[in-house]
Formats: structure tokens, sequence, C-alpha cells
């Protein structure tokens, strides 16, 4: 029973972290694609035309990639996962059919639009199927968002006597007090992962002195949208979002920010220092005083739970990994806030294209975000443990219990071969597309 | 309400079979006729441009059964554990070939990419075959044996194969001779509506003879689609009770009927989408009479114990699918609205077409 749910947990970890590299990028990208239309709309200067074609053929990649591992999400519900989705379907199968319906259709059906399109539909019309592929993309992140917050934070439901979860409520679920913060806070970050992404792609023109007048635009866009989003992640909606776990889920919070003991005289904050399960403290502690009462209620004696104050099953079953998670969320977060507004600063001065040191910084920064992107949903989903519908059904008893883990081993093994080379297929494709450079007419 | 879901449900995955059919078909036709590079190229081409966007069907088909008939999709989803995930991993294989081949420019290359295009898609035709014959034949609910059950009643979990490879046995395997028919008809099928398509859409040098060779396979369908009522029959006594309660489903196998009368005189039409129709017709009939047959129940049982799924003890609460019902209305008519602009703005032979640089 336990490698059971062992084993279905990491396959689903790791089939949803590779899936979620693609739709991360292409949330944010559809909304630069649109930007950059909507400027040669307004302007009529050939390169932001060329600009959003180049990005919608890195999108359509990430877009293809995104399918063929998103499907294999869809069925985990039903392959590893029977016993929840029987339980629990007649609710969260509504958002995720929702998904597919409104928003994977648009975005499909509307990216071919562009692709071929063109010509056949004239500008204004062009400029119409990128906003729509952009409004698909970000619906697929509301409704999977919904998903998830009745996950987070249940709402609008009733437990019929046999144990299942049904629907009471539709508009519950859409008004659930998690999804607003999670899900704003989600599409800044995938902003900000498109930002780097397309700032990185400038600073890599400028820098081998090729197609440098796209690199040019694509790293001063990249930037401003950077700035813009990076500080967005963080404030409002980062902190809006920890208030939440706050008020909805306590133990969880402790664990995130590593607080063992509850403090009297408020909490502090801590920047540095190593969960030590065993002696049930913080290792080589790095904290400031009270600041955590302070972010959390404003005000700095206020005390905040620590994990001594819930019962041991009702604590994550990963502590360190939460820690971990969330400090590296937050921290790259910082860096990038840093980064992106040294490279204002100096787009400002008029200098930043002559910088060959923060030209390099940005370029090599783009796996950063994705990790942070990632970080932020492990935080969220190892946080959310020991349930599966917080506080209602713990994640031991939604597990396929027809599937041995033998089984899962296996099919685990076999996602893992798999993914190596759709990985090593996604490199290739991408790092052509760059290679040929926005001028070029082929895909 | 479960009876406009299972509707709904069932249309959507036809359009599935109907629309990435053609593109399985196509890797199949690919597999066995394109001989020359040119051909080989755009019958790829042909797959390759519509393949994800077909795709995105299955997506909504397994989304609405999720939410319709939860119980229905956590008990055949976890029992057929491991050919589901065969098929995900063809899935993925297959797109990595069709996405590979036109990516560096030598012969083993893009050989190899062909042949794992090809054969996925005709695994895949398998797959989804034999799972329409597991469907129609049914399973070990509950996995009763000797007296006890080791699930569930609605729970149950499949071997790849079973040692008798018989369908009459209680505890049959995924793949059994009966299945096994069914999945050749699924190819076959594939076959013909992947060559119409291609005919359609290409002007490739082998589409004359494509042409023969869907009449063929014609005749080959007409074959196992006999050979497969028979061992239904002898399978299940009662498999055609419910045309003869309810004659007005007598309406699907026609369609049937229809799309393979229609295959037989394939040389004879001028437009190339008169055959796409009819195999159309085909794939449509097909499906929807094995669904007729076994309604309401969708899941039927190999032991007297345990009884079978059906469209009622499977379904979500009243509530959720009236409330579906209100946006699932607006999102199918949305979902035909694009689907009808973007095919006008893609038809045509692909060849042919201009891709607005």
């Amino acid at each position: 029973m336990e490698d059971m749910i062992f084993y279905d947990r990491l396959q689903f970890a790791f089939t949803i972290t590779f899936h979620y590299v693609f739709p991360q990028l292409t949330m944010g990208l559809s909304l630069m694609i649109v930007y950059f239309k909507w400027r040669y709309l307004r302007e009529k200067v050939e390169k932001y035309n060329d600009a959003a074609k180049f990005f919608m053929k890195i999108f359509a990649i990430n877009f293809t990639m995104g399918v063929v591992t998103g499907i294999p999400m869809e069925f985990q519900f039903g392959t590893n996962w029977a016993k929840f989705s029987e339980l629990t379907g007649s609710i969260i199968g509504q958002t995720l059919a929702m998904e597919g319906l409104f928003s994977f259709f648009l975005e499909s059906s509307f990216l071919v639009l562009f692709i071929f399109g063109e010509k056949r539909l004239g500008q204004k019309l062009h400029f119409l199927t990128a906003v729509l592929v952009f409004l698909g993309s970000w619906a697929s992140g509301w409704f999977i968002l919904a998903t998830n917050a009745w996950m987070q934070h249940p709402v609008g439901y009733e437990i019929l006597e046999n144990g299942k979860f049904v629907l009471t409520n539709f508009k519950a679920l859409f008004t659930n007090p998690w999804l607003l913060p999670a899900f704003l806070h989600n599409q800044l970050a995938s902003v900000v992962t498109s930002a780097f992404v397309v700032a990185s792609i400038g600073a890599f023109y400028i820098l081998r002195n090729k197609n440098v007048e796209f690199g040019k635009l694509f790293l001063k866009t990249g930037v401003i949208f950077g700035l813009i989003s990076s500080i967005l992640v963080a404030f409002p909606t980062g902190d809006w979002n920890a208030k939440n776990v706050v008020k909805y889920q306590p133990a969880a919070f402790a664990a995130m920010e590593g607080i063992f003991e509850t403090e009297e005289a408020g909490a502090e904050i801590v920047l540095i220092g190593q969960p030590n399960m065993v002696e049930k403290k913080l290792d080589n502690k790095i904290a400031v005083p009270n600041i955590l009462s302070f972010l959390t209620y404003q005000d700095w004696n206020k005390q905040i739970a620590g994990m001594d104050q819930f019962e041991e099953d009702e604590l994550p079953d990963n502590i360190p990994a939460l820690y971990y998670s969330y400090h590296i969320m937050v921290g790259l977060g910082t860096i990038f806030i840093g980064l992106m507004s040294l490279a204002a600063f100096f787009l400002w001065r008029k200098k930043l294209y002559t910088m060959n040191g923060i030209l390099w910084a940005i370029m090599f920064m783009v796996p950063f975000p994705y990790i942070a992107n990632l970080t932020g949903w492990y935080t969220a989903e190892l946080g959310r443990q020991p349930y599966l519908v917080y506080g209602l059904l713990r994640t031991s008893e939604g597990i396929s219990p027809n599937v041995s883990s033998g089984n899962t081993l296996f099919t685990l093994l076999g996602f893992v071969a798999l993914y190596m080379l759709l990985g090593l297929l996604f490199l290739v494709l991408v790092g052509k597309t760059i290679h040929q450079g926005p001028k070029s007419q082929t895909h | 309400m479960e009876l406009f879901w299972f509707i709904i449900i069932a249309l959507i995955l036809v359009v599935f079979f109907i629309l990435d059919g053609y593109d399985f078909g196509t890797g199949i036709i690919h597999l066995f006729y394109a001989k020359k590079e040119k051909d080989k190229e755009v019958i790829a081409k042909s797959a390759g441009l519509f393949w994800d966007s077909n795709e995105v069907w299955l997506v909504a088909a397994g989304g609405l059964l999720f939410m319709a008939f939860p119980t229905f999709y956590a008990s055949v989803f976890s029992g057929f554990y491991l050919p589901l995930i065969l098929v995900l991993w063809l899935i993925i294989f297959r797109a990595i070939g069709l996405e590979f081949r036109s990516q560096f420019n030598f012969q083993m290359w893009k050989d190899i990419w062909d042949t794992s295009f090809g054969v996925s898609s005709l695994l895949l035709a398998l797959f989804f075959g034999i799972a329409l014959g597991n469907i129609v034949r049914g399973v070990n609910l509950g996995g009763f044996e000797n007296g006890t059950s080791i699930h569930e009643p609605h729970y149950f979990f499949l071997p790849l194969w079973d040692a008798s490879f018989s369908p009459l046995t209680t505890h049959p395997g995924v793949i059994d001779w009966f299945t096994l028919i069914i999945g050749f008809i699924s190819v076959v099928t594939l076959a013909i509506h992947g060559a119409n398509w291609i005919v359609l859409k290409t002007n490739s040098s082998i589409n004359k003879k494509l042409k023969t060779v869907a009449f063929r396979l014609n005749g080959v369908l007409v074959l196992l689609t006999i050979i497969s009522l028979i061992s239904w029959k002898t399978i299940n006594p009662q498999s055609f009770a419910n045309f003869s309660d309810r004659p007005y489903l007598l309406i699907f196998p026609l369609i049937y009927l229809t799309g393979i009368i229609g295959t037989f005189f394939i040389s004879r039409f001028k437009n190339d989408t008169i055959p796409f129709t009819f195999s159309t017709l085909i794939i449509f009939g097909g499906i929807t009479s094995s669904l007729a047959s076994l309604f309401p129940v969708i899941l039927p049982s190999t032991n007297s114990i345990h009884p079978a799924l059906t469209i009622y003890n499977t379904s979500a609460s009243n509530y959720g699918l009236s409330v579906a019902s209100g946006w699932g209305v607006i999102g199918l008519i949305l979902l035909l609205v694009y689907f009808i602009v973007q095919k006008r703005l893609m038809k045509g032979k692909i060849d042919d077409m201009d891709y607005g640089h």
C-alpha cells in the first residue's frame, strides 16, 4: 500500500512537472504575441509583425508538447487515481471538462488560423486570432486553477453517505476565495517565464551579433514585461496567496516557513536554514525577528501557529521538500526583480545593449523562472498533503486500489524514457527556430 | 440527463475517431504503400498538420466522461491500466515520428521516423479496436473468482492477455481472439479512411492505386464484420436483443452498411470528398451500432454476481449534470463554429496550399 501511494505520487509529480514546462511558457508568451501584433497594427513597422510570427512558431512547438504531455495528465486521474476520480469526479470533472471544451479548442483552432491564415484573414482578423489564442490559453489556466483551488479549499459540495462528493453550488467553484489570487499569481509567473525567454533570445542575438535589430526589440520588450510581472508576482499576488495559506491551511504555512515552535511574541522570517526533522528545528538558521508576523497580519507581535500546534497526521508529509520549494521560489523571485530592475535601469540610460555582463546574465537566467514556477507549484501541492481534498479526503484514499505498485513503476519508467526523447525533440525544434531567426519564412 | 450526456460524449468520441482516425489511417497507408520520398513527405504532412487539433477531441471526450460518468471513468481507466498507458505512449511516439522526420535531411533518419509514425499509427488503430472489443465483450467486474471478489464490485484489473486467449472464460484478458477481430476491423476501417483522406488532401502519385487498395480492404472489412457478428452472437446470445426491442436503433447498422456499399463504388466517384464521406459513415455506424447494442449498459460484466456498469449506476449527480448541460451546449456550439471556420480555411490539397507567408 505504502509503495503504491509512493509510485502513484511520483508518476504524477514527474509527468505534471514535465507537462508544466510547456503551458507556463505559452500562457505568458501569448500575451506578448498579442502585444507585438498590436504594435504592428498601430505602427505598421514590419519587425513587430515578424516578432509576433516568430514567437507564435515557438508557441506552436510548446503547444504541441503541451498536448501530448497533457493527455496523460487527464488519463492519470482515471488510471492511477481511480478512487479520487470516482469520489470527486462530479465536481472536478466540471472544471476539467470545461477546460477541454472552452479553452483547449479555442487555443488550438485559432493557433492554426494564426499560423496559416494571415493572408486570407487580413491584418485585423489576424490580430483577433492572436487575442483568441491568448484568451484560450489563459482560460485554460483559469479552469485548471479552479480545479486545484477546489482541492486546496473545497466549496459548494456535499458528501453523500457512500463518501461521494456531489456538487451543490456550481457558482461557488468560481467564486472560491482560493481561486483568484492563485490564478493571478500563476499567470503573472508565467509572464515572468516568457519575458525571460524573450529577453534571453534577444540577448543571444545581440551577443552573437546576428539579427541585432530583433535582438534589441526582444530584449527591451522582455525586460519591461519581466520587470512589471516579477514585481506583481511577489506583491500583491504572492502576498495574497500566503495570507490564504495562513487562513485555510495553517499547518502548511508553518511547514513552508519552517516554524517548528510557536513563538509567543511574533514570528521571525527565515531567510536561510535547513530543516532538521530529527531534532525538529532549523539548522544554520538566519532569520529576522517579527517580520513574518508583520507581513502576515501587519502586526509585529501577532502569534503564528508553529508545527508544534498540529497533530502529526495533519502536517504535510514531506516538510523539508515543502520548505525548500517555497524558499527556492521566493529566493529566485527576489533575484528576478533585482536583475530586471538593473536591466531596466540601463535600458533607460540607453546602455543595456552594450553591457555584455548583464546580457550574459539574462541569457543564462532562462532555466530559473521555470524552476521558480515549478517550485511554486510544489509548494502548493506538497502543502496540501496529506490530503487530496484539503481536510476531507486523504491522499492514501484516492489511489487506484486495483493497480499494483509494480505496474505503476513500470509505467513511470516508460514515461521517463519517452519524455527524455520528447525533451530532446523540443530542444532541437526550438533551437532550430531560434537559429533560423525571425526573418526566416520556413517552419 | 444521463442519456443526454451519453449521446453527447458518444458523438464527441465518434468525431474523434473520424478525425484522428484518418491520421491513424494515413500512418498505416504510409507504412505499407508510400514508396517515393515525395509521396512519403506529402502523406506525412497530411497527417502532421492536423493531428494535434484532432487529438483535442480526445481531451474533450475524456473530460466530459470524467464529469458525467465518474464511476465509469475510474473503473475503466484503472481496469485497462496497461493498454491505456500503452495508447498514451503510442500517441506520444507517433507525434515524435511526425515532428522529427523533417528535421534532418538524410534518408536513414527519415526512414526511422517514418516507421515510428507508421507502426504507432497501426498499433493505435489496433488498440482502439481492441478497446471497443473489450467494452462490447465485458470484463470480470470485481475480479470475481471461486466465490470471492478481490475488488469492489465496479473495479477490475485486466492482464494484457490470458493463457486461454478466449473471450468465453469468466476472466478474459485485454487481448483475446474476439477483441483481436475487432482490432483488425478497426485497422482495416481506418486504413480505408486514411487512404480516402490522402486522395482527398494530396496529389500524391499513389492516389490511383489507393482507390484500389480501399476497394480491396473494403472486401476484407465485409468478411471481418461477418466473422465478428457470428462470434459476438456465440459469446453473448443476447447481443442483438436491443435491435429487436427497439427497431429504430437499426438506423446505426444501416449507416454502417451504407458506408460499406458506397466504398465498393469508390472508383466511379470523381469528387474525392464522396469516398471520404462513406468511410466516415463506416466509422460512425460501427461505433454507434456497438454502443446501441449494449445500451444502457456501458460495460457488461462477465460474471453473474456483479451487475454491469450502465449510464445510470455510474453517473454524476443530477444537479451536476444539469448545470453542465447549460455550459455544455454553449461549448458545443462554439466548437462547431471553430471547426467550420478552420476547415474552410484549410480546404484544398495541402501540396497546392499557400500557407500565407
